[in-house]
């Protein structure tokens, strides 16, 4: 094994990149359950995400259109969802599994033609001055301008949910929405609108996986990304500064794991390759045996207005 | 307007008429899904639903894949179902079936070549405990630390995939294989392998047992208290702590069944129509037999027809690729449509459909 | 009492089934206290949602002031002057003070100037709470300051009160009138929702009486007795149960030295709860809501367990058993929340009836259910306890709540306890329900059977229990003989004002 071509500049570089299109799928579904909805097809929507991005990118040459018709895909997609659980009142685990099982079978029928094509990726964004720092500059100020986009929007979540009026009714409506809706709060309305939100942030971090981290289309793409998602938001006990130390934390194990397979590492493949997936359970026993805090009082259950 | 209202009892009727309209609607946009792929859209339904039993030149061929097909769904279906019922949700049995058959086929291949009869009952019995003991994982961490069992057993399928891959190229590898991957075939090897039991039927040990699964399973949920413990603790949680269930118990049985019957599944689809340990033997089966089981109404009856119908849009959605140059992904899609169809039409079920004049406030 | 406030003129609302309200017309005076009184089921909680804007009227109008006043939204009844404290379901526990009463505001302030608004008016008004604290740590009685609160900080003209005082002790209901009075003198006019005849008797100006959805009658509760009031809301005059002398027997349950923790996260926990209850006796625990009631049940259900001699039955420690296994034994439970807990809301009664009987009753033999046995003995419960459905094969939440508790408290007295314990058996039952389920608990002691009746419900225990005593943060009070206690008293048992002060003025 030879550590010496693990490189540490760029190491922490695409642990960004890694951590990226998670951390969007993350931040999406925390909002979408901070509004009481748990919406289990966060891999779905990714993929769909994934697929319409570079479906777009390749047939318009921009990646920031594959970005904004990847969020509006996926956006879409999710809306079945919302329709589905929060207006037919479907159970929303089982719409969940649903909506992942449509989205993989969609995004393969729509990515067949795609496969082994090259899409325009985005251009780098060397910050002026920062970018020029030693180390730090490529390490942290170079990265193409969605790493910094999602960073933000974790920054936005946050104040949203902590300062706005917007923000209190979200939490008050995925607290008890039978008191939301006792003091004439729209408790359908704004998880629907969660729901969409959810999704475009999905859809996304599908497009930033396709269009940048792997960059291809093929089948499967995100390989569970969508899932650690959603194990990420109950890892961050439903805080938006929590969801972004869990997806760097979770792309900083990909990367090292994929280092340690090129640099050779005495240990199974398999082993290595599995061990997001490991590490992921291990953390979430570790987060459970704790005990749940900050979960939505009204997570999963279903609202009917019965007056 | 258009209001939901609550009816007092669900309606028995919209219990049987929903899926079947899920299967009409899903063959309607289906329909128009492969028109706008460029097939005809008649053609193309006839082809998945009618053509695959009915079709002079294919039936032959075909008829017998739909048992082969239906065994293993229902077989995972039912062990699933029980959890649903109970709201333990176990979407990881596609894990459970690739480690049954790892397991199932790795107690084989170490007796190999004997021609013991006891051979392949000792791959059924590990087949079997190889999905439980996986399943296993997600119940002991539920029970002990209030893990969340839907995010642990999925994230488990990821890792039985990789132990799959490292299975197939290395301790199972066939030594005579010439260095491809893959294990011994079952199929030339007597003792061990899952034949057809009747010819030209596709009946097979899997098969069987998933009927006999069907029968057990509807006299433990209608007869038998464990049953009624299941459905009370799906019901109403705290009713059933009340009545002295404990809660643990039924995440152990629910968890343990379905790990066992995917494990079996995964060990009879290995040892007989798959015929070796490959690196993608696993063909999904896991992930559908989730919409078999909500499509069957999480009823053993019901399942026991939603595999067949599952099994005949695989078989029909193979077909339709040949025949039409449908892409074979649209066939997955077209099962997640049903899916979603009959989770929509469901509300017809608990609600009453109330066309109202609107109101002049 | 001037300018009429609110007038209702022939409001209709009809579900499905039910006729809610038929033509209810009333008014209402600034400044005026005005009971609505009804039984459960009569069409109180309708109304008052169609004046918030809840619910829309069939037919019927409402004038505000003069002017027409129909509100699509709560906000529109809101921006009009008309707030609501709820009983129940407008809180959110996870939440803080302040959050909670900017969820009921318009254009709330910026949180810190709210923060100190809401300190303002809690002391004006003698409700002092602490804005940044979490909804779901206070107290019942702290909670609905909460809600009053909220309603106050948007200057209303009209204060609907949904039962505010079935969470309060006698002496908080006391300074919760000084602080209503206060707000009257001040030009609010309150529509006051309760059953409770001595209160309106001491609050109300008048009082608007409804049953089966139609207004049967008004009165000035002052000139009226409350039995007149009470014939009134029932339609005819109905019988108080009947209190047989019963000789007591030996101690059958007994509590010695019992903390546990609540599972729960807003919980309380049980804190050194020792007590006995013999045979053919009556023991009722009082107390406000959500101090240790759901903890003392779940502890003697079996679904706390604690230590082995902290529960014994007839000498026999139990503390460690399950529900199971004290059932065998016949100690018997019937929780407070009917549906979910008590029973499981989309199983049929049938199988209700399997919930808790399937051991003592012979349902399961084997392990194997026998479903004519269990269908024999869901219909003996019907019969007996007169739960009005269609049968057996019915669905529990398709009960209503009175006939789910008469069937709930009917499968555990038909098996023949020793010992029964039940929480808050009359909650939301009509009179002539509840009359029959507390005389079916005298009967059952009078049998030989030990009662122990939790309940919030301080006239039903003064009116069936032998002996009394209270709960009051999971710890109980002394226990003393009903006949010789005063309202005073009991409050105090109960824990007196709970760190409530009168009105400044």
């Amino acid at each position: 094994m030879d550590l010496s071509s693990i490189n540490p500049i760029l190491l922490v570089a695409s642990i960004m990149v890694s951590a990226t299109p998670i951390l969007l799928a993350a931040i999406g579904e925390m909002v979408v359950e901070k509004a009481g909805v748990l919406n289990l097809g966060v891999e779905g929507m990714m993929i769909t995400g994934a697929v319409v991005a570079f479906a777009v990118a390749v047939n318009t040459g921009s990646p920031i259109l594959g970005f904004a018709f990847g969020a509006f895909g996926a956006a879409a997609l999710s809306l079945t969802f919302g329709v589905l659980t929060q207006i037919l009142l479907s159970n929303q685990v089982a719409t969940g599994l649903g909506l992942t099982l449509v989205g993989l079978g969609l995004s393969s029928l729509i990515g067949k033609p795609y496969e082994g094509v090259k899409a325009p990726s985005l251009p780098r964004l060397d910050i002026p001055v920062l970018s020029d720092l030693p180390v730090l500059g490529r390490m942290i100020f170079s990265h193409d301008i969605m790493v910094y986009l999602s960073l933000l929007l974790v920054v936005a979540v946050w104040a949203f949910l902590k300062y706005t009026r917007g923000g209190l009714i979200l939490r008050a409506v995925g607290e008890s929405h039978d008191s939301a809706h006792a003091l004439g709060y729209k408790v359908v309305r704004v998880r629907l609108l969660a729901i969409l939100f959810g999704g475009a942030c999905a859809g996304m971090g599908g497009a930033y996986l396709s269009l940048v981290r792997v960059p291809q289309w093929t089948e499967g793409v995100t390989a569970g990304a969508g899932w650690i998602a959603l194990a990420i938001v109950v890892f961050a006990s439903w805080r938006a500064g929590r969801v972004a130390v869990g997806a760097y934390l979770f792309g900083g194990i990909t990367v090292l794991q994929l280092n340690l397979q090129a640099a050779g590492a005495a240990v199974p493949v398999a082993l290595l390759s599995a061990s997001p997936y490991v590490i992921t359970i291990l953390v979430l026993v570790f987060i459970s045996a704790r005990g749940m805090h900050g979960a939505p009082a009204s997570l999963g259950r279903p609202f009917h207005a019965s007056s | 307007m258009i209001k939901l209202e609550k009816r007092p009892q669900p309606s028995r009727l919209w219990t049987v008429l929903a899926p079947l309209l899920a299967v009409l609607l899903t063959m309607v946009v289906g329909g128009a899904l492969f028109w706008f792929l460029g097939a005809n859209p008649f053609e193309a339904i006839r082809t998945i639903f009618w053509d695959p039993l009915f079709d002079p030149q294919f039936a032959p061929f075909s008829r017998p894949q739909l048992l082969v097909k239906a065994g293993p769904l229902i077989l995972i279906a039912i062990g699933l179902s029980i959890g649903f019922r109970a709201g333990i949700w176990n979407i990881g049995a596609e894990g459970q079936y690739i480690m049954g058959a790892i397991c199932g086929a790795g107690a084989g291949l170490a007796l190999y070549p004997s021609d013991s009869v006891l051979v392949f009952p000792l791959m059924i019995l590990c087949g079997a405990l190889g999905g439980w003991a996986w399943a296993m994982i997600p119940a002991i961490l539920k029970t002990r630390f209030g893990t969340n069992e839907i995010l642990v057993s999925l994230m488990l399928v990821y890792v039985a995939e990789n132990i799959l891959a490292s299975m197939s190229s290395g301790l199972l590898r066939n030594p005579e294989g010439m260095g491809f991957p893959g294990s011994r075939n079952f199929k030339q090897w007597e003792a061990a392998h899952n034949a057809e039991l009747i010819p030209n039927t596709g009946m097979h040990w899997g098969v069987v047992f998933a009927f006999i699964c069907v029968i057990g399973v509807y006299v433990m949920l209608t007869r038998h208290i464990q049953g009624f413990n299941i459905r009370l603790t799906g019901d109403a949680p705290k009713a059933a702590r009340f009545a002295g269930v404990s809660p643990a118990r039924v995440v152990f049985l629910c968890l343990g069944l379905a790990g066992a019957l995917a494990g079996l599944a995964g060990l009879f689809e290995v040892s007989g129509p798959a015929g070796q340990i490959t690196i993608d033997f696993n063909s999904g089966y896991g992930f559908t037999a989730i919409i078999v089981a909500f499509l069957g109404r999480l009823n053993p009856i019901g399942i026991l027809l939603a595999g067949l119908l599952m099994a005949l849009t695989y078989i029909g959605g193979e077909l339709a690729q040949l025949m039409l140059g449908v892409p074979g992904a649209s066939i997955q899609l077209f099962q997640g449509m049903l899916l979603f169809f009959l989770l929509g039409v469901d509300v017809f079920t608990n609600f009453r459909i109330r066309l109202t004049k609107p109101e002049l406030a | 009492m001037t300018d009429t406030l609110l007038t209702i003129e022939g409001l209709t609302k009809a579900y499905p089934g039910v006729v809610a309200n038929d033509d209810v017309s009333f008014t209402i005076a600034e400044g005026e206290v005005h009971a609505l009184l009804g039984e459960n089921g009569a069409g109180k909680s309708t109304l008052v949602k169609m004046i918030y804007g809840l619910v829309k009227p069939d037919s019927g109008r409402m004038t505000l002031r003069g002017t027409a006043f129909a509100p699509n939204e709560p906000r529109a009844a809101r921006a009009a002057g008309v707030a609501m404290v709820f009983q129940h379901f407008s809180l959110f526990n996870a939440l803080n003070v302040a959050e909670n009463v900017a969820l009921g505001m318009e254009n709330p302030p910026a949180m810190r100037d709210l923060a100190a608004r809401i300190r303002e008016v809690s002391e004006t008004y003698g409700l002092p709470l602490d804005p940044y604290r979490t909804v779901g740590e206070l107290s019942a009685g702290e909670r609905q300051r909460v809600e009053i609160i909220r309603c106050l900080l948007q200057d209303p003209r009209l204060l609907i009160m949904d039962e505010p005082t079935s969470v309060l002790t006698p002496q908080e209901v006391d300074i919760l009138f000084e602080t209503l009075r206060k707000l009257t003198g001040e030009g609010v006019a309150i529509l006051y929702i309760s059953h409770k005849l001595e209160e309106i008797r001491a609050l109300c100006d008048q009082a608007t009486i409804l049953r089966h959805g139609r207004n049967v009658g008004t009165c000035v509760p002052s000139q009226t007795t409350a039995r007149e009031m009470a014939e009134m809301m029932v339609g005819s005059a109905f019988q108080p149960p009947e209190r047989a002398a019963r000789a007591l027997g030996d101690v059958a349950l007994e509590i010695t030295s019992l903390s546990a923790k609540s599972p729960s996260e807003f919980g309380t926990s049980l804190k050194d709860i020792s007590l006995t209850v013999r045979a053919g006796e009556i023991l009722g625990l009082g107390g406000v809501a959500g101090n240790g009631q759901d903890e003392l049940l779940a502890a003697l259900s079996g679904e706390l367990r604690s230590a082995a001699g902290t529960i014994q039955l007839k000498g026999k420690p139990v503390g460690r058993l399950g529900p199971g296994a004290r059932r065998r034994l016949g100690l018997l439970t019937a929780p407070e929340e009917r549906l979910g807990h008590a029973a499981a809301p989309e199983m049929s009664l049938t199988e209700n009836a399997i919930l808790t009987a399937a051991q003592r009753e012979g349902l399961v033999r084997n392990g194997f259910l026998n479903w004519n046995k269990a269908r024999g003995f869901a219909e003996a419960i019907i019969e007996r306890f007169d739960v009005r459905t269609p049968g057996p094969a019915t669905v529990a939440r398709a009960l209503s709540g009175g006939n789910l508790q008469k069937f709930v408290i009917g499968r555990e007295v038909m098996q023949r306890p020793e010992v029964l314990v039940v929480n808050q058996p009359t909650w939301g039952v009509d009179a002539s329900a509840a009359a029959a389920i507390r005389q079916a608990l005298l009967d059952l002691a009078a049998n030989g059977a030990a009662v122990l009746v939790i309940s919030q419900d301080l006239d039903e225990l003064m009116e069936i229990s032998d002996r009394f005593g209270a709960l009051n943060e999971g710890r109980l009070s002394d226990i003393r003989p009903t006949r010789r206690l005063s309202v005073e008293e009991i409050g105090l048992m109960m824990g007196g004002a709970h760190g409530m002060e009168v009105a400044h003025v």
